[in-house]
């Protein structure tokens, strides 16, 4: 069955949407990832035009991180004030964001763009998670293996500005999560990605957040900058189609019941060798498709269209 | 005298125009709706002669369907660090978003280089290239390009000898309208012609829209984006908390 999409101007199959969807889902549902960084890539190849799939991909991102921001409002167990700094953050790195794609586009490079940065972030995060995974798996073999220290204090914590964060413990300058805030914010806007998976390690490693309130703040962070970003991108050039976000939605949300599921059943540590795996071979994909001499040397962009 | 002798050689050659060409079309209207594939759409018309069948000459008919122009910039890669890059750009001001042509016979026999150039028929003659920026070496590669990628996708068609063309007098053909085609309204023109030239023109239209609610949602999209994006927030919590809530009261 086809379903035809107002906004991309062209009809997709229902089922490799609602698979796209559910496949992400249940992969975000076992992992507890967002995977906006795996819909994007993918809606790309079922040919969805790259810009419809950036802006349509951070609306769903808001779908898929909402239930669980308001869980853990619940539970107490997001910083609100460090959410804030990094929310304040991720609106101006939207804004920057917002205003390079639209000039990029402007200029007939944004494919470019948005598959340069895939390729450098899938490929990043693919090796990390295949390193920890790998890691984790040595460790729960020699568990006398040496620990990471809970807390340490580096140099950026010391800039000025100090700002007491309660419920994380931290007192630390107001820049360090300020400038991650932005960063999350640009690849939100260039990627249709939420960007958990730069700002978890970040607020862990970097801010030296305790775990309990990282996921929780982060999901606050993002889903509000997800939401400013659609808006934008539907404000600015109306990219954002909300016949395509439902089918995304709809599969994404069965899908991830069905991850969480199987997540409890599975050993989750072992398969995220796995997701690593995949994560790299979109990256190789996309990679492949730039690198690899085309059969066509051009292409055509229509005013006005995407 | 000459006013009389010019009025009988008009006189004399009227039945050479007195062939007209009669069109039907099996749909004048195509509505994207949600499950729109792609249109199939059957020309088919006649032949009005008054006077008797000439035999020197042979009758040929060429359909061309047009739908409406859009300005696009073509762009060609170059290998820049490894990577290829979008590096040269060449402006059309106006190319059919969808341009089929469908004849009786091979389209250089049977249509003269003039009659081309005043009707516009060849997929070539219907694109307007811009003046601008022509200091390329190879400004009609580009073009070419254009014509070669939208052939590719099913939106330029030039299917020769595809009109079937019976007893000099009744005539069809089928052209498919592909899912990608944008809204509008397209010119279908029907040519008739003899040694090359045009003797008689029709032109009606289709008009392809989007069905009610995808128009509602575009229209919303270009001249409210602000309450649009607000839908398509509202749809995202709407169905992201909603179904999780709903899976907990299942579970409960």
């Amino acid at each position: 069955m086809q379903i035809y999409l107002p906004i991309a101007e062209t009809s997709v199959n229902a089922f490799t949407l609602l698979g796209v969807g559910g496949g992400v889902g249940v992969l975000s549902g076992m992992f507890g990832v967002g995977g906006g960084f795996l819909i994007t890539p993918l809606l790309f190849f079922i040919g969805v035009p790259p810009a419809v799939a950036v802006a349509t991909g951070v609306n769903q991102v808001v779908a898929s991180s909402i239930s669980g921001v308001l869980a853990h409002l619940k539970r107490k167990t997001v910083d609100l004030r460090m959410g804030t700094v990094l929310l304040i953050g991720g609106l101006i790195g939207s804004l920057v964001g917002i205003w390079f794609f639209n000039l990029m586009s402007r200029l007939g490079q944004i494919d470019l763009i948005v598959q340069l940065s895939y390729v450098i972030f899938l490929g990043i995060i693919g090796a990390l998670m295949l390193q920890e995974s790998l890691r984790a798996l040595l460790r729960s073999k020699n568990p006398n293996a040496a620990r990471r220290k809970l807390h340490t204090h580096i140099w950026v914590h010391n800039l000025p500005m100090k700002m007491k964060f309660r419920t994380s413990g931290l007192y630390i300058s107001v820049f360090p999560p300020l400038l991650v805030g932005v960063g999350v914010g640009i690849l939100a806007a260039i990627m249709g990605v939420g960007g958990g998976f730069v700002l978890v390690p970040a607020m862990i490693y970097l801010l030296g957040m305790p775990t309990k309130v990282v996921i929780g703040t982060s999901l606050f962070q993002v889903t509000f900058v997800a939401a400013f970003t659609t808006m934008m991108h539907a404000v600015t050039n109306q990219s954002v189609d909300v016949m395509l976000a439902i089918f995304l939605i709809l599969g994404g949300v069965i899908g991830a019941q069905v991850g969480t599921r199987i997540g409890l059943k599975l050993p989750a540590e072992q398969l995220r060798i796995l997701l690593a795996l995949l994560v790299l071979a979109v990256c190789a994909k996309i990679a492949f498709d730039l690198l690899w001499t085309p059969s066509e040397f051009y292409s055509i962009s229509v005013k006005g269209r995407f | 005298m000459r006013v009389v002798l010019a009025l009988f050689l008009l006189l004399a050659a009227l039945p050479l125009r007195a062939e007209e060409v009669i069109v039907g079309l099996s749909q004048n209207r195509v509505s994207l709706t949600v499950n729109f594939e792609g249109s199939e759409i059957l020309i088919f018309g006649a032949v009005r002669r008054e006077m008797a069948l000439p035999e020197d000459s042979a009758l040929d008919v060429i359909v061309a369907i047009e739908g409406p122009p859009q300005q696009a910039t073509i762009w060609r890669k170059a290998r820049r660090a490894g990577i290829w890059v979008n590096t040269e750009g060449q402006e059309v001001r106006a190319a059919p978003s969808f341009y089929a042509v469908a004849t009786t016979g091979p389209l250089s026999e049977i249509l003269s280089a003039d009659a081309d150039l005043t009707h516009r028929i060849s997929t070539r003659l219907a694109i307007f290239e811009a003046r601008s920026g022509v200091d390329r070496t190879d400004p009609a590669a580009f073009t070419e390009a254009l014509i070669r990628i939208r052939e590719a996708e099913g939106l330029y068609q030039q299917r020769e000898s595809t009109v079937d063309l019976q007893r000099d007098t009744l005539f069809s053909t089928r052209l498919t309208l592909p899912k990608t085609i944008v809204e509008g309204s397209y010119a279908a023109r029907i040519f008739l012609l003899r040694d090359g030239d045009v003797i008689d023109e029709f032109e009606t239209f289709i008009d392809v829209r989007k069905a009610v609610l995808e128009r509602w949602l575009t229209n919303l999209a270009y001249d409210q984006p602000f309450l649009y994006g607000l839908l398509a927030l509202f749809l995202a919590v709407f169905f992201g908390w909603g179904a999780s809530a709903l899976f907990r009261f299942l579970r409960s």
